[in-house]
């Protein structure tokens, strides 16, 4: 009857944003009284998968099919659903992600579950199975029941902090069936900016508008986000305009993010920017228009122009 | 070659959200509805893939008649029938579940929807409506090609993007830049008014996620300034005060 919680892996390592989710789902496993086991697919050492146990996971399941070495969610679904039969798991416990929406859904599908996407707070099982997530694009919130014989809770960043301990998981493996239909999407090529912080996963943020005039001025943007261990991001004419990726977009209609620091440069905060950034913890504009809407939804501002104003910062950085 | 296209009713992205009936309800008191901005990139791929192709489209929406307007924009832009499945459209199983029952009964070769609806932001349906059809599901999509019956995708993935191939039939999650956003012309208007827009009831009764109630967040704190000409304070305020770097 354990709790059940996806842990996802990023070049052989659990990715930060699945640390939380295996606190998170310690945390849940504790109300229901019950243990708490993680599943894991794809390559990596049985001594990285042994660390799901500082965060609370007692067991660590590990699919290590060769096949399951690309993230592919129809497959990772497959898997995820019958480690949840072994263990009896009714509830089941993730964090949100280009790779696990894609897998949640296929789960959810399969298990006929109920759930919810975007929580942000441990459930409350006073009265059946309730959960607070965030709505209508970080402009409210809903508290979801959920009804069904198995619960699938797919957490925010930010939803909770680990607390470490030195416990370590044991790691099965596990061998589920796979069916050719899983594979029926062949990946052709991948392409993906190495070496840079995830956007998603990231707790600091620098990100820039259209004040930067082009994309030959980013310099500024990203020796400050260099400097303090940041990922970039950008409002959305920067990426239609392609002076920045796709992936980079943050807004109601790109990426939602939650990071502990969200820097705006050149960025006015229309309301659609704001939806995707507002659940930041601590939000900061630079902008050279002092009306601009965005310093309404700051925690701290300052009216200059952002070629003067970052590179200074940089350096107060450096000099931390 | 068929293609359904599920849209969303969503209150326009500027919309301040608020609720009313002991925050148990959206207050709709002025709020203008759109078709969800994703289902807009789907819907102006598929009448793109019509123009090139000759396939028929069919526009489908599980929502109450007040969705009306938004499905007879839709049409107006170029889907040749619609489908209203009359129910409130609460809970993403539920939809997928109103979906599925009706590609049970016509087979569609693509099944096209918005990445995720703007209101709930799950980002479930496609993926539901695939296991149920028992046919892969893909998103978000960013370039749908057709080589014969074969699929050409380009998806957004977590600092970058790949390339997928797969064959039909398939349902997708899209997203911008797949197509150009199309506005209705008047000739679209005008045939849009007779175009058929069958209303169906919905199978199955299962909820199995329910809304207990709303909130809206607590307000920030004042923004506190500080002069450009002593940014540097700015970066101790973070180390020191907020505690975040
Ligand atoms: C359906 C829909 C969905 C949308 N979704 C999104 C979304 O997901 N994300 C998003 O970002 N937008 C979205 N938008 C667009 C949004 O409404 C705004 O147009 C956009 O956010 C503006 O981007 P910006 O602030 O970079 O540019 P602008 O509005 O042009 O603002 C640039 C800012 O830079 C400042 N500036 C200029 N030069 C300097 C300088 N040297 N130093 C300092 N400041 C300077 C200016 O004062 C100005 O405030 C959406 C719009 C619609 C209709």
């Amino acid at each position: 009857m354990s709790v059940l919680i996806f842990a996802e892996l990023d070049e052989g390592k659990l990715k930060k944003s699945s640390q939380e989710a295996i606190f998170y789902g310690a945390k849940v496993a504790d109300m229901l009284g019950t243990s708490a086991t993680a599943i894991v697919a794809g390559a990596a050492d049985d001594s990285e998968l042994a660390t799901a146990g500082r965060y609370g996971a007692t067991k660590v399941l590990h699919a290590s099919d060769s096949k399951l070495n690309e993230p592919n969610g129809m497959a990772y679904a497959t898997v995820v659903a019958a480690a949840a039969q072994q263990e009896g798991s009714k509830v089941i416990v993730l964090a949100k992600s280009s790779l696990a929406d894609a897998m949640t859904a296929r789960l959810a599908g399969k298990l006929k579950a109920g759930l919810a996407a975007n929580v942000i707070e441990l459930p409350d099982l006073s009265n059946g199975f309730r959960v607070k997530s965030s709505i209508y694009t970080g402009k409210a919130f809903a508290y979801n029941d959920l009804k069904a014989d198995v619960k699938i809770v797919a957490i925010r960043k930010n939803t909770v902090t680990p607390e470490e301990t030195e416990a370590t998981a044991p790691v099965e493996k596990f061998a589920p069936a796979l069916n050719d239909g899983d594979f029926a999407i062949s990946v052709k090529s991948t392409e993906k900016s190495s070496g840079d912080i995830l956007l998603p996963e990231a707790d600091l943020v620098v990100s820039a508008g259209r004040g930067l005039k082009g994309p030959e001025n980013w310099g500024p943007v990203e020796d400050l986000a260099k400097a303090l261990h940041a990922a970039t991001a950008c409002s959305k004419p920067v990426s239609d305009l392609d002076w920045r990726p796709h992936s980079e977009h943050v807004g109601q209609t790109g990426l939602k993010i939650s990071p502990n620091l969200y820097i705006a440069c050149g960025i006015s905060g229309a309301i659609q920017h704001l939806a995707g950034v507002n659940s930041s913890k601590v939000i900061v504009v630079i902008n050279k228009d002092p009306d601009a809407p965005f310093f309404k939804s700051a925690d701290y501002g300052i009216v200059g122009d952002v070629f003067d104003v970052l590179p200074r910062l940089t350096k107060a950085v450096q000099a931390l | 070659m068929k293609i359904l296209v599920c849209v969303t009713s969503v209150p326009d992205t500027t919309t301040k959200i608020t609720f009313t009936d002991n925050n148990t309800k959206l207050n709709k008191a002025g709020v203008t509805f759109i078709t969800g901005p994703y289902d807009d990139y789907a819907l102006a791929r598929a009448v793109e893939l019509k123009e090139k192709t000759g396939a028929s489209v069919t526009v489908l929406n599980v929502g109450e008649a007040d969705a009306e307007p938004v499905i007879r924009k839709c049409l107006a832009i170029g889907a040749d029938d619609a489908i209203r499945v009359n129910a409130e459209p609460t809970d993403a199983y539920f939809v997928a579940e109103q979906i599925a029952a009706i590609a049970k009964e016509t087979t569609y070769d693509l099944i096209l929807m918005g990445r995720e609806s703007i209101d709930y932001n799950g980002g479930q349906v496609h993926g539901i409506v695939g296991e149920m059809l028992g046919i892969p599901s893909i998103s978000p999509v960013m370039v749908l090609d057709l080589d014969g019956d074969t699929a050409q995708i380009t998806r957004e993935i977590e600092g970058g993007k790949e390339e997928l191939a797969a064959k039909l039939p398939l349902v997708l999650g899209c997203q911008e830049p797949i197509a150009e956003w199309k506005i209705p012309n008047m000739r679209g208007i005008m045939t849009a008014r007779t175009k058929p827009l069958n209303v169906v009831e919905p199978v199955g009764t299962d909820k199995l996620t329910t809304v207990a109630s709303y909130e809206l967040p607590a307000p920030r704190g004042a923004v506190k300034m500080i002069k450009a000409e002593e940014a540097e304070t700015l970066i101790q305020l973070l180390h020191t005060e907020a505690k975040v770097i």
